[in-house]
């Protein structure tokens, strides 16, 4: 049985200028213990329908879906208290920015304590031992030291690992990663690509990795969704992805890589997927 | 024949901290003796993570901010902003692009101002000819005639470096510093800003200082490559040396890092997961 699986996905947001489909059509599965990425530019509705899954996007937004279940629960049935008890527990995400996720008012500690008290209803020593084991688990020196340190005490790199902490405080079977290494140095990116990947396999969790960095795609990901203006393009395992990839806009993506330039010019997207190229320049509008 | 645009001996910058209350004052060597040239024509990439001193240096390239000891020479002038004045004729040779296309735009001007204003500053030209020469740049970045009245929220992340980068050519530069100008862009946007950076420098004869912390946009781009680290240039050569022979472990750090989206690697990465 899939761990979580979707079908027909659609979500619009009501604006002045009527309703704006950011999802359209989307079908997707990940079965225990994969990691799967989903990839796409700005604007392709990858975030947006991640969002859907946990239940996090605005009144404004209307999520509509043939399917939604998360091993076995029908989410769309779910009322919002009893979604409550799945969204942080079960499935966590991880944002972009590290330091504007966390709060800057309240401790790590404090932060990783929260999560623990409201899903697992530990006391006050075992909350504390938890978040010790959790923070040595992600790779923070100290950790004693560190539970009292508030946010803007630490470096991006190092938020980003107490937000791991904090998603993978319950043990969920599934973690969404939303683009979690874009705002941080390469090296630092490395690091925690290698310890999203090390947890994924130690306690066989489901892995969704969103990002538009094709090279972390080929780090890290076992099967591939290429998104574009919020409708699915291709899927297909990665070796398959980067050896063959069948649709244009995925053809156009990997040869926009620099390290793939021929000669002297970039192909662009744009260049490849609209006849003739607009010659007022930028894809996305 | 190439000809030396952009010289830098010893560059050296301490920012003082002040002491607060309970803390004593502080000096951050930001800069540690760096020393660079850049040929007519050329791109210089500088590489480093962040807190390395690469956008320090770039302010200094620009002369934003002077240099605390160490020389600075732009078309073979020597330049030193701490001590007399910076006349309008060496503020024109030397612009610069920021990171961020949605901060370094005034959300309150539109883009026919936006780019009039440099000649409005340094020049005396009149309103009519900064029009012209305004609609001629936005021609030349990529954007058309209908664009002048806009502002810049009705443009996407793209165009809008589209036009940071049209404000900086407006006075005719020898030298542009480009401060990250594709790390907050997409992929595919991405490749279209860099071709349009190769065009302008074919067209203008331009040289660039390129910092970037991205590995494969620096191959792309750079003839010449410095990596710094803490301030200080632990290496610095040709593209082909540094990125063919790296000398220093951070550069090879740097380069391990960098993830690889060819099949072979991962090809590699599938068997070892096998394997585990």
């Amino acid at each position: 049985m899939s761990l979580l699986e979707i079908k027909n996905l659609t979500v619009s947001f009501d604006t002045a200028a009527g309703p704006f489909m950011a999802v359209q059509g989307i079908d997707l599965s990940i079965e225990p213990r994969e990691v799967l990425a989903i990839v796409g530019e700005s604007g392709s509705g990858k975030s947006v329908s991640m969002l859907a899954v946990m239940g996090l996007l605005p009144n404004t937004a209307t999520v509509k879906a043939d399917r939604m279940a998360f091993d076995g629960v029908d989410l769309l049935k779910l009322s919002p208290s009893e979604r409550r008890k799945i969204v942080g527990k079960d499935i966590s995400m991880i944002f972009q920015e590290p330091i504007a996720s966390l709060n800057p008012c309240f401790t790590v500690g404090f932060q990783i304590e929260e999560v623990l008290r409201f899903h697992m209803g530990m006391d006050r020593a075992q909350r504390r031992a938890r978040a010790i084991e959790l923070m040595k688990l992600v790779g923070i020196a100290d950790p004693e030291d560190r539970l009292s340190s508030f946010p803007h005490q630490m470096s991006g790199g190092q938020c980003q690992r107490v937000m791991i902490a904090i998603a993978i405080a319950c043990n969920p079977k599934l973690l969404i990663a939303d683009e979690p290494t874009t705002a941080l140095d390469v090296t630092i990116q490395k690091q925690i690509l290698d310890l999203l990947v090390s947890l994924q396999a130690k306690y066989g969790m489901g892995l969704i990795m969103i990002t538009h960095n094709m090279g972390v795609v080929a780090e890290t990901a076992d099967r591939v969704i290429v998104q574009y203006k919020g409708r699915k393009m291709e899927e297909a395992d990665v070796l398959s992805l980067f050896e063959s990839p069948k649709s244009n806009y995925t053809r156009a993506l990997l040869s926009a890589l620099p390290e793939n330039a021929v000669g002297d010019r970039l192909p662009t997207v744009s260049d490849m997927l609209f006849e003739p190229a607009p010659s007022v320049a930028g894809a996305s509008a | 024949m190439s000809t030396t645009v952009l010289e830098g001996k010893n560059i050296v910058r301490d920012y003082h901290i002040g002491g607060g209350l309970f803390t004593g004052p502080r000096t951050v060597h930001a800069v540690k003796g760096v020393s660079f040239t850049v040929d007519k024509g050329k791109t210089l990439a500088i590489v480093g993570e962040s807190g390395c001193g690469k956008s320090t240096l770039a302010r200094i390239i620009t002369l934003i901010d002077p240099a605390t000891s160490g020389e600075l020479f732009i078309d073979g002038n020597k330049v030193d902003i701490a001590k007399g004045g910076l006349t309008k004729e060496m503020r024109r040779k030397v612009q610069i692009v920021f990171q961020n296309p949605y901060g370094s735009l005034n959300p309150r001007q539109k883009i026919g101002d936006v780019l009039g204003e440099p000649l409005l500053i340094n020049t005396d030209k009149p309103a009519a000819e900064r029009r012209d020469l305004a609609m001629k740049m936005l021609k030349k970045v990529g954007l058309g005639h209908e664009h002048y009245n806009r502002y810049p929220h009705m443009f996407s992340g793209g165009q809008r470096q589209r036009i940071a980068i049209a404000r900086a050519l407006m006075l005719n530069p020898s030298l542009l510093v480009l401060d990250e100008p594709v790390s907050a862009l997409d992929l595919s946007v991405q490749a279209q800003v860099l071709n349009l950076l190769a065009d302008l420098q074919d067209e203008f004869q331009l040289t660039y200082v390129f910092i970037s912390h991205d590995l494969s946009v620096v191959r792309y781009i750079a003839d010449d490559v410095m990596v710094m680290y803490f301030g200080e240039a632990v290496e610095y050569g040709s593209r082909d040396e540094v990125f063919s022979d790296p000398k220093h472990s951070y550069t090879r750090t740097l380069f391990a890092a960098t993830p690889r989206a060819d099949v072979a690697s991962i090809k590699a990465r599938l068997a070892k997961k096998k394997a585990a």
